[in-house]
């Protein structure tokens, strides 16, 4: 599987690419906490590192790498992860959401011979065009309250977990987009309804199997976000964070660009049939 | 106090003057949301269960329960009274507190009480526990076939099946956990 992709991207001219797994300052963003490893922090994502290396002037780059995230422990997380992002420069999320289904597409070809893969029981069904609903849909269609009365009451994530996400990526992908301006991370607001970020997360049989931006390229904003996050965290006890200055400095040099973040193991899961993440792994945390 | 991640299966958790166990437990964490702590809760008073979700910024107060060795007494009223080996306080469980447990009390033999706060609120027995047969058949030699049974009652009251070699007055001793034979006492 894991050479599938690499052959996909580099087809496709991608270029590899390694940066540090050890970094002074995560992004602060309120509900993803890093592991210490004082005086630094194992990074979260590559996300930061890869940005700068799109403002240097790289213009199609992939990773896959470890990444560790405290605390999260369920049957779909692992504190310590695999990752795969990918970025390119002059394209948004919607180009990312082609490149997924083309991607996984060159991977259910070299695993299983077919457009399909099947998952628990059910078949799912790869050939393009995948499934697309903004987070407003979802929430008309499957969830008890809508997305302001969602959002009003701080139950955005209850309501997810159990009324929506059960219903996203069967018989085919899913694309769940444009989230509430509020949950924009490092994603730019949409040109045409600033209510509304340009990001979008990917599920398949239930499962959330990656996330995606059309990134935020103003700087000052992204500092506004950050502060932000870093207040909120605060306010509930956690570590602030240290602004990440100098991705901040190269972020106004970055061009237009789209990022992707998909979990490794989570797509192995989905091409092993595989119920929980533990199925995946050589060891879970607890078996060490 | 507990906070949400110290949350998972087997721990013991106050909520409104009660003390639950979590039966289940599941972490989830939608997208770049919050994690959220989806909980089964077995009230462990009354076998009351319950499913909550809780968030990461929620708070637990673990539950005041110790076990302490005492001895059973007696029983009278449907009232068993045991007897802390250590200070000679008595305590009491009802019947339905005790449970299956009452086919094992004899006098004397050595439990763990459960207490939550003051109160009493359950019982562990040791795993094996001898007891005297009180009632059996005799075993008519040769009409049995290998891995035959036959029911006896013990002096509990309690009847199971055992081998056919069990005589009346004989002890043997029982699994608690199954309420099965294991073996033939040898005085």
């Amino acid at each position: 599987m894991v050479q599938a992709i690499r052959d996909f991207f580099v087809r496709r001219g991608y270029v590899e690419v390694e940066t540090p797994v050890l970094i002074p300052a995560p992004a602060p963003e309120l509900h993803i906490d890093a592991v210490e490893a004082p005086p630094m922090y194992l990074h979260t994502s590559p996300e930061l590192c890869m940005k700068r290396l799109l403002a240097a002037g790289y213009e199609r780059i992939f990773q896959m790498c470890k990444c560790f995230r405290q605390g999260e422990r369920g049957e779909l997380h692992l504190p310590e992860f695999t990752i795969l992002e990918w970025y390119r420069t002059h394209a948004g999320y919607e180009d990312f959401m082609y490149e997924c289904e083309a991607l996984l597409q060159a991977v259910a070809g070299e695993l299983n011979r077919s457009p399909t893969v099947k998952y628990q029981g059910k078949i799912l069904d790869l050939e393009g065009p995948w499934e697309r609903i903004t987070v407003h849909e979802a929430f008309e269609r499957y969830a008890d309250l809508s997305l302001d009365e969602a959002m009003e009451r701080g139950c955005f994530d209850a309501c997810m977990l159990e009324e929506i996400e059960p219903h996203l990526g069967i018989g085919k992908p899913t694309f769940l987009y444009d989230y509430p301006a509020s949950m924009a991370a490092l994603s730019r607001l949409k040109p045409s309804d600033r209510s509304v970020a340009e990001r979008f997360e990917l599920y398949m049989g239930g499962v959330e199997l990656a996330n995606a931006f059309s990134e935020l390229t103003d700087a000052v904003e992204q500092r506004k976000r950050f502060q932000h996050e870093r207040a909120e965290r605060k306010k509930l006890g956690k570590e602030a964070y240290p602004v990440p200055e100098k991705f901040l400095e190269a972020l106004g040099l970055m061009p237009e660009a789209g990022g992707i973040a998909l979990g490794i193991d989570r797509l192995a899961m989905i091409f092993s049939d595989s119920r929980t993440i533990d199925e995946v792994v050589a060891f879970t945390p607890e078996e060490l | 106090m507990y906070s949400a991640s110290d949350l998972r299966r087997g721990l013991k958790i106050e909520i409104d003057g009660d003390p639950y166990i979590i039966v289940d437990f599941q972490f989830s964490k939608p997208g770049k949301g919050q994690a959220l702590y989806k909980c089964k809760l077995k009230n462990m008073i009354n076998g009351v269960m319950f499913d909550q979700t809780y968030r990461s910024v929620e708070t637990f107060k673990p539950a005041n329960l110790e076990e302490r060795k005492m001895q059973f007494l007696y029983a009278q009223d449907n009232e068993f009274c045991f007897m802390d080996m250590e200070n000679y306080e008595q305590t009491f469980l009802s019947e339905d507190q005790v449970g299956e447990a009452k086919h094992y009390l004899i006098d004397n033999l050595e439990v763990e009480i459960l207490f939550f706060g003051d109160r009493a609120i359950g019982i562990t027995l040791p795993n094996f526990v001898d007891l005297t047969v009180t009632q059996a058949d005799p075993w008519a030699k040769g009409d049995s076939v290998a891995g035959d049974t036959k029911p006896v009652t013990l002096e509990t009251g309690y009847s199971l099946r055992v081998p056919p070699f069990v005589n009346e007055g004989e002890k043997i001793t029982v699994d608690t956990r199954t309420g099965e034979y294991v073996t033939r006492v040898k005085e």
